[in-house]
């Protein structure tokens, strides 16, 4: 199992060159060969989504893909989203609602509601309750996550009415 | 932002790192030339060790090392942390499996590879040769045997007070219930972790990935490796959740620093979820057989309960822990003139168990209000009533219960248990909840509300240390000994330290989980932390304040008693204007070069907080839900939880801790469960088997956080807010659904899973 292949990850816009098995898991490879630890591991069976990320805009859990199957395609994880001196809308929002404690599932959390909201603006509350169920949270009972989210997803729809008006 | 902090819902200081990926988790801690250790686990449930055959995982390329129980035989057992009784002793586990397996997923070996990948290949390449032994699964079987000449039953619980057996003879009426709470457990986020590094210049062994209770680990590890405690630190980063089970001190934790001791080379350990699941503690597991002695009014003249406490496969760090507060609350908020319980603490070949949120009180609230509840159904009064005529008094307190736990006499502090349980019913519109859900009923539907009323302890002492520094930059260091497992500890020390100082609680930078910061800490468990951790820094606080006004006022040729604090400067308080001194300016001056030289150089104090006794918050919870009768799934349409905590230093935080707290008891009481196959084999090896609540499942909460009843044991007042979200989730579930199919009694086992559910349904 040690042939490893050379391939390039495109995380937030920098490219990575690494050398990985084929064996490796997307969300290894982002943590260990690209340095990107913001991104977390609390399953590796995919089903908690602490490890979500944006591959080609979409939300996947990076513990099921090998990060060959990810070479050269253009991932987003949440080191790409604000900064703590200047935090995102989303960011900021979880902030405001107190939608985390200890922070582990928070990066999955953004990232999951960036790619939703990116593809889907108009998004229903109901079906966002169902979005945001492919992710656990361990410490908040989900209602601040949900405030928070709603609120975001209101404000973008606000600012598009309004620029469109 | 200075002035009035306590009691303000300010945002988070911990927040900007966690929500920029900048956070620092265990699995994110690494150093040069580490190891990573891969742990073989029992497979077995039961069986007697033959051998272990390590040829084949040595030869794998990449593999340092590989070890079984003779290269760690100089570790002692892991000894107990809290309520040690007598007769645990020989139950402790080793940090590997000597002769005897107990449980699947105990360590039998363990490999050291230079990549944690080859690390899980070699795991499986190790042979454990093994002759099965039946195993033991139920705590209330006839004991069985541990080892040669030891039952399965060390110890039991006894706690006692008042003449019971006399109650049982004038009572009108006696109630019998036997009652049973699931196998569950905390599982956090973040699996454990741990990295241990010999720092060979300085001879200090260091271990990473701490949480919890940091100084008794280190404590414990240099004792075990006969190191000075000053050669072995811990240090914490970020917690991703704790909730009683994460922290405590485990044999991986052992393994990682002996082996970085050994190999000279740093050593770093990351739990998968499969391990996390069958390794790290359980937790809840008990059978009760409880009896009550009621009057023809349905008060309580006497409680008597046994129980059988599933201990699983050895008695860990918590010990008699959590029989011995589930047997000391079962009480909770009623007078019970006369209670006697008797906890059988019985191993099993399962997982072994520790403290989780509310621990012992989560089942023992579902005991005693399932008990109000057939109290009530059985003399025919309604249950709030029952409840009403049973509750201690305001007038009665302090009450003392007479009988202790966690080295403490009970004395419920302070509390107006009936005024809480009027307001709460007030809040929810009882009376036109109950016609509406009579109305539905009538119509066909099976929905029902329950409710419970419960007490929990906080605060747990008996001291606490923290040093407060304000540096020449005017900021401000708060180093304690407690620690953060995600609840928010930063903010909560900052705004106690902010508004008794007078500084923007932004520029405090509270320390936690770092032994070699200060000598002393308990940590972060039992509700303790604001209550025990928050005084000790008021006191602090309050000295850095008195010296900075006393230096300030030489400074400003001011009386002192003019002076205040705000926004980090000095100023008259008796003036808009005039002259005033920022606190850096007065650290400047307390520098020991300062000229003139100050009498005890430096802007800082130390604060001890002591406390002998718990302080004692109070709740209600009241569930509405929908029974499907089809499915026999529980949908929850209305949850609201009350709770006193005395003072709220912010109430945002309070409230996250409650609502966080109750789906934690949502999934305990309606699909957690930790269940084994007739071998002992766990089945509850995925997060799609162990089916935790998402926000599907979670309802929208209602909480009502109350101020009623400061306590008197601290200055702020404060009561811990943790535990109480999850205390009554399953008995006030378990009541409404007794209400919604119109069966009282008709819960007796947690989690009321929609097959248990639909088999009452079928009887019915």
């Amino acid at each position: 199992m040690s042939d490893k292949r050379e391939i390039t990850l495109i995380i937030n816009g920098r490219s990575y060159a690494v050398r990985v098995e084929p064996r490796r898991t997307l969300v290894d490879a982002i943590r260990e060969e690209c340095g990107q630890t913001g991104t977390h591991i609390g399953c590796e069976h995919g089903v908690c989504g602490a490890c979500t990320v944006l591959l080609e805009g979409a939300p996947v859990r990076s513990c099921l893909m090998f990060a060959v199957q990810a070479a050269a395609k253009e991932i987003r994880t949440v080191e790409g989203l604000g900064s703590p001196e200047n935090l995102n809308p989303l960011q900021r929002a979880f902030m405001e609602h107190h939608a985390l404690q200890c922070g582990f599932c928070t990066p999955g959390f953004l990232m999951l509601v960036t790619g939703v909201l990116e593809r889907e603006p108009d998004i229903s509350d109901d079906e966002l309750i169902d979005v945001l169920a492919s992710n656990l949270c361990r410490c908040t009972g989900y209602q601040n996550i949900i405030k928070a989210v709603r609120a975001v997803a209101h404000d973008m729809r606000q600012a598009r009415s309004t620029a469109s008006a | 932002m200075s002035g009035k902090l306590i009691g303000r819902s300010v945002t988070r200081l911990e927040d900007p790192p966690l929500l920029t990926g900048a956070g620092c988790f265990a699995a994110d801690v690494s150093f040069p030339h580490q190891l990573h250790m891969r742990i073989v686990r029992s497979a077995y449930a039961h069986a007697r060790l033959v051998a272990i055959d390590t040829t084949q995982a040595r030869r794998l390329p990449g593999v340092y090392a590989v070890w079984t129980a003779a290269d760690v035989a100089h570790v002692p057992p892991i000894d107990f942390r809290l309520t040690r009784i007598d007769g645990l002793e020989p139950y402790r586990q080793h940090v590997l499996a000597t002769d005897r397996l107990r449980y699947v997923g105990e360590p039998v070996a363990v490999v050291f590879a230079d990549d944690p990948y080859v690390a899980e290949d070699a795991a499986d390449l190790v042979e454990v040769e093994a002759e099965e032994l039946p195993p033991l699964l139920r705590a209330d079987q006839e004991p069985g045997e541990f080892a040669h000449g030891r039952r399965t039953e060390p110890a039991v619980v006894h706690k006692e007070y008042g003449d019971v057996d006399a109650a049982f003879r004038v009572a009108r009426t006696v109630i019998t219930l036997d009652l049973e709470i699931g196998r569950h457990s905390g599982v956090p986020l973040e699996t454990r972790g741990a990295i241990a590094r010999h720092d060979r210049a300085r001879d200090v062994l260091e271990l990473h990935g701490a949480a919890k209770v940091p100084h008794w680990n280190r404590d414990q590890i240099a004792r075990m490796l006969g190191r000075a405690p000053a050669t072995v630190q811990l240090y914490e980063g970020h917690v991703g959740g704790g909730f009683g089970i994460r922290g405590e001190l485990y044999p991986e934790d052992l393994l990682v620093c002996v082996a970085a001791l050994k190999f000279g080379r740093p050593v770093k350990w990351i739990e998968d979820r499969r391990e996390h699941l069958i390794a790290a503690n359980h937790s809840r597991q008990q059978a009760h057989h409880v009896r009550a002695a009621v009057d023809a009014a349905g008060r309580i003249l006497a409680i008597d309960d046994a129980f059988f406490h599933d201990q699983g496969a050895y008695v860990r760090t918590h010990a008699a822990t959590v029989p011995d507060l589930a047997a000391a609350m079962l009480p909770g908020p009623y007078r019970v003139p006369a209670y006697r319980a008797v906890g059988h603490i019985r191993l099993t070949n399962k997982t072994p168990c520790g403290t989780y949120r509310a621990p012992g009180r989560f089942e023992s609230t579902f005991v005693r209000e399932r008990m109000l509840d057939a109290i009530a159904a059985q003399l025919g009064i309604d249950p709030i009533e029952v409840r009403r005529r049973n509750l201690i008094g305001a007038a009665e307190m302090p009450f003392r219960r007479q009988i202790d736990t966690l080295g403490t006499e009970i004395v419920l502090d302070s509390g107006d248990y009936a005024g809480l349980l009027n307001q709460t019913l007030k809040k929810v519109g009882w009376d036109t909840l109950q016609q509406r859900l009579r109305a539905r009923r009538s119509a066909g539907e099976l929905v029902g509300a329950g409710l419970a009323v419960f007490v929990e302890k906080s605060g747990l002492g008996p001291f606490d240390q923290v040093h407060v520094t304000v540096d020449t930059s005017g900021a401000v260091e708060v180093v304690t000994g407690a620690a953060s497992v995600g609840q928010g500890v930063e903010t909560v020390i900052a705004q106690i330290c902010g508004e008794t100082l007078g500084v923007n609680y932004k520029r405090i930078r509270v320390v936690h989980g770092q032994t070699d910061r200060i000598a002393y800490g308990l940590g972060a468990f039992a509700s303790r932390v604001t209550v025990m951790t928050g005084e000790a820094t008021r006191i602090a606080a309050s000295k850095v304040r008195a010296k900075a006004i006393e230096t300030a006022a030489e400074l400003l040729q001011a009386p002192a008693d003019a002076l205040d604090i705000v926004d980090g400067r000095v100023v008259r308080a008796d003036a808009a204007a005039g002259p005033s001194i920022a606190l850096s300016d007065v650290a400047r001056a307390l520098a020991p070069t300062a000229n003139p030289r100050p009498r005890e150089p430096g802007l800082s104090a130390e604060g001890w907080f002591h406390a002998n006794h718990m302080t004692y918050p109070y709740g209600v919870h009241i569930a509405v839900v929908a029974v499907d009768r089809d499915t026999g799934a529980v949908s929850v349409e209305r949850y609201l939880v009350a709770y006193d905590i005395g003072r709220a230093v912010n109430p945002m935080l309070v409230e996250g801790q409650i609502v966080g707290g109750f789906v934690q008891g949502l999934g305990g009481a309606l699909f957690e469960e930790f269940l084994y196959d007739e071998r002992g084999e766990p089945v509850s090896v995925t997060f799609a088997d162990y089916l935790m609540p998402s926000a599907r499942e979670a309802p929208r909460t209602e909480v009502v956080i109350t101020e009623d009843a400061p306590s008197p044991l601290n200055a702020l007042g404060v009561k811990g807010a943790g535990e109480g979200g999850a205390n009554a989730v399953g008995a006030a579930l378990a009541a409404a659904i007794d209400d919604a199919i119109g069966r009282p009694g008709a819960v007796t086992q947690l989690p009321i899973t929609p097959r248990r559910l639909r088999e009452l349904l079928r009887k019915s």
